[in-house]
């Protein structure tokens, strides 16, 4: 019964969650950071949580990215029920369905553009060599960095990072991409032009964004809005129309 | 693999100045020990090789307790005819064996007519003591220094100053048989040999059958019979083979008629030779150490600098066993430069020691060439220590790495 629930959930969203609260402990204190939240997300959406700092934004990420693992609750992403995968088996799946983009890029430095955007397909996925370089230029195409792509990280600005750091989320073909205040250390214009890239690449490669932010400007580039506030979802928004294609 | 050494290389390179200054610890640890190594294994085999080649033998077969009387040279404990002639025939079928000759050693008088001392001799067969310890000849620093013909003596150094006796010379050896009969015999002055460290370094030598006669023996009893074997690495293994064989030859009593001995219990510079072995080992734990301290503290140092990076490799989806592969591969990196820059100073240094044809003196021999030779072996061994060490450095760092939560990696600040 369970099952096929689940099944039937997997074909519409990307991630289900039921109820789920995470709970912290604070020497001996236990401090609630998710309190029974629960919302879906369907494919291709473009969502963004909203929310003071502390409100739970990054503590929700991080279960969605299988980072970390609720305490209550029922969690699923992409048609897996994370709460009972292994730490091996979260790096795994990670590897083959999220992508990640960091606040602060996390480039890895001592790798050029081209190099940073190949190490999940060489170190995680195994993809073999012209396989990789074709998906490798495609993303550095559609970011525009394919000029830079022998530079090292600290020889490009801020946001050719996080264009960067997009490519390298976006080119395992992974169903969702979860994006931590990714505009956080970026000036307005620039934060635009990330944003812009994150939704071409939504709707060239139909996966689903999920980022995170409390910059009001950048908020009304999401099209699903998701508010927290203390640890509870306390409104959903929802702004025009999902693109397609 | 190459992807994880080119990541490893270009975090080395990353720190460049941490890097060179740990590769040149590992380095300076190499070098050292390598000098050390081949300078003391050089100087060992060579003290090895002038006993075992120009006194000993590389093994002496005895008659069963002779070796504990061995300072008294009793002449009651030789092996009679009979017994000789077992041993040789055995020793004559041993593919092993390149050359043996029987001695008889005898201690007595020796006078120049003017002045009276006591000597050690040995009596050989001159050609197949030659072959045994083909080095003798090189020890005679005065005289014919190719052979001993009957009659003739070959006398220590020592005793060639002390009594102011030269080649030409006619003296005279007396000694007391095993019935306790004494007798005479003018031996002429042949040869004067060079002082050897070890047992039998100051002893005389005059033909077997001159011995013989000096101590009436009608039929020849040997004292000792030195071995020398083709292949010296194969000793041991010979040892107990040739003591096997010779178990199995009784007396009337029942009791074994022969005992076997290497060089190794005959000359008390096999424990200098331990010694050196044990300060070798020493020194080559010293730069484990060395080689531990530093590639684990830069490692450690490596991982708690790199904690943000292992966090977002780690979330992006790479497995425990690679992150920890990546480190082990940067610590084996880093243990592997040291390795080669090691080696290739070492040999660079040994080459200049090696042509700068240092002396040194051991015990009365003087003017020794310091002859350092690197054995691949050693080379391989240390190399290997370093390596194996490196990557045993790095586990315990890379272990703490593969263990990260990503989530507390992400947020290291």
């Amino acid at each position: 019964m369970g099952l096929v629930e689940a099944e039937n959930i997997t074909k519409i969203y990307s991630v289900v969650a039921t109820k789920v609260s995470k709970d912290y402990m604070a020497g001996e204190i236990a401090i609630r950071a998710l309190n029974e939240v629960s919302f879906e997300i369907e494919p291709a959406s473009f969502v963004s949580f909203v929310g003071p700092s502390g409100s739970g934004k990054t503590t929700l990420l991080n279960l969605i990215g299988c980072l970390d693992k609720p305490t209550d609750g029922k969690l699923m992403v992409a048609g897996t029920d994370v709460l009972h995968l292994d730490r091996k088996q979260s790096a795994s799946f990670r590897g083959n369905n999220i992508g990640f983009i960091f606040q602060d890029f996390n480039l890895i430095p001592v790798l050029t553009v081209y190099e940073n955007i190949e190490y999940p397909l060489l170190m995680v996925q195994n993809i073999p060599g012209g396989e990789r370089k074709k998906r490798i230029l495609t993303m550095l195409e559609a970011v525009g960095m394919i000029d830079q792509k022998d530079k090292y990280p600290d020889q490009i600005s801020g946001g050719q990072k996080q264009r960067v750091a997009i490519a390298r989320a976006l080119v395992t073909n992974p169903k969702l991409v979860l994006a931590d205040e990714p505009t956080a250390n970026l000036d307005h214009k620039t934060a635009f032009l990330v944003l812009e890239s994150m939704k071409k690449m939504r709707n060239e490669f139909q996966t689903t964004f999920i980022f995170s932010t409390h910059d009001q400007k950048i908020v009304g580039e999401a099209e699903i809005i998701y508010s927290l506030e203390d640890g509870q979802l306390i409104g959903k928004q929802a702004k025009g129309g999902k693109k397609n294609g | 693999m190459g992807n994880l050494f080119k990541i490893a290389i270009r975090n080395l390179r990353r720190y460049k100045r941490r890097t060179l200054l740990t590769a040149s610890l590992v380095t300076l640890g190499v070098v050292f020990v390598l000098i050390f190594v081949s300078v003391t294994g050089s100087f060992k085999s060579m003290m090895i090789g002038q006993m075992t080649d120009s006194m000993l033998g590389h093994l002496q077969v005895h008659r069963k307790g002779y070796l504990a009387s061995i300072d008294n040279l009793p002449l009651n404990l030789n092996l009679k005819m009979q017994a000789y002639k077992k041993l040789e025939g055995i020793l004559n079928q041993q593919p092993e064996v390149e050359a043996f000759s029987p001695r008889i050693k005898f201690g007595g008088m020796f006078s120049t007519f003017v002045e009276t001392t006591n000597i050690r001799l040995n009596g050989v067969y001159p050609d197949r003591e030659l072959k045994t310890v083909p080095l003798l000849p090189s020890r005679v620093t005065n005289g014919t220094n190719k052979t001993l013909e009957k009659g003739e003596i070959w006398i220590p150094e020592l005793m060639s100053k002390s009594m102011k006796v030269n080649i030409g010379d006619t003296v005279v050896i007396i000694a007391t048989n095993k019935d306790g009969s004494v007798n005479g015999k003018q031996f002429k002055v042949s040869g004067v040999l060079e002082s050897a460290t070890g047992p039998g370094g100051r002893d005389g030598y005059i033909h077997i059958e001159d011995a013989m006669e000096v101590l009436r023996m009608e039929e020849m009893e040997v004292s000792e019979v030195a071995i020398r074997i083709k292949d010296f690495s194969h000793l041991h293994s010979f040892k107990d083979r040739l003591g096997g064989l010779l178990s199995g030859e009784l007396n009337k009593q029942g009791m074994p008629i022969y005992e076997v001995h290497t060089w190794e219990t005959l000359s008390p510079f096999y424990n200098i030779a331990r010694m050196i072995d044990m300060m070798a080992f020493f020194i080559k734990l010293m730069l484990v150490a060395i080689v531990l301290v530093s590639i684990m503290n830069v490692m450690i140092m490596a991982v708690y600098e790199r904690v943000r990076e292992i966090g977002t490799i780690a979330a992006i989806g790479t497995l425990p066993g690679k992150i920890l592969s990546m480190f082990v591969v940067e610590g084996f990196s880093l243990g592997l430069l040291g390795v080669i820059a090691g080696n290739v100073l070492g040999m660079i240094i040994i080459t200049i020691v090696n042509l700068s044809k240092i002396t040194f003196s051991f015990g009365r021999q003087t003017g020794l060439i310091l002859s350092a030779k690197v054995v691949p072996v050693d080379m391989l061994v240390i190399s290997l220590i370093v390596i194996v060490i490196s990557v045993i450095a790095s586990l315990q760092p890379a272990l703490k790495a593969s263990r990260m939560e990503p989530i507390k990696a992400l947020r290291h600040v």
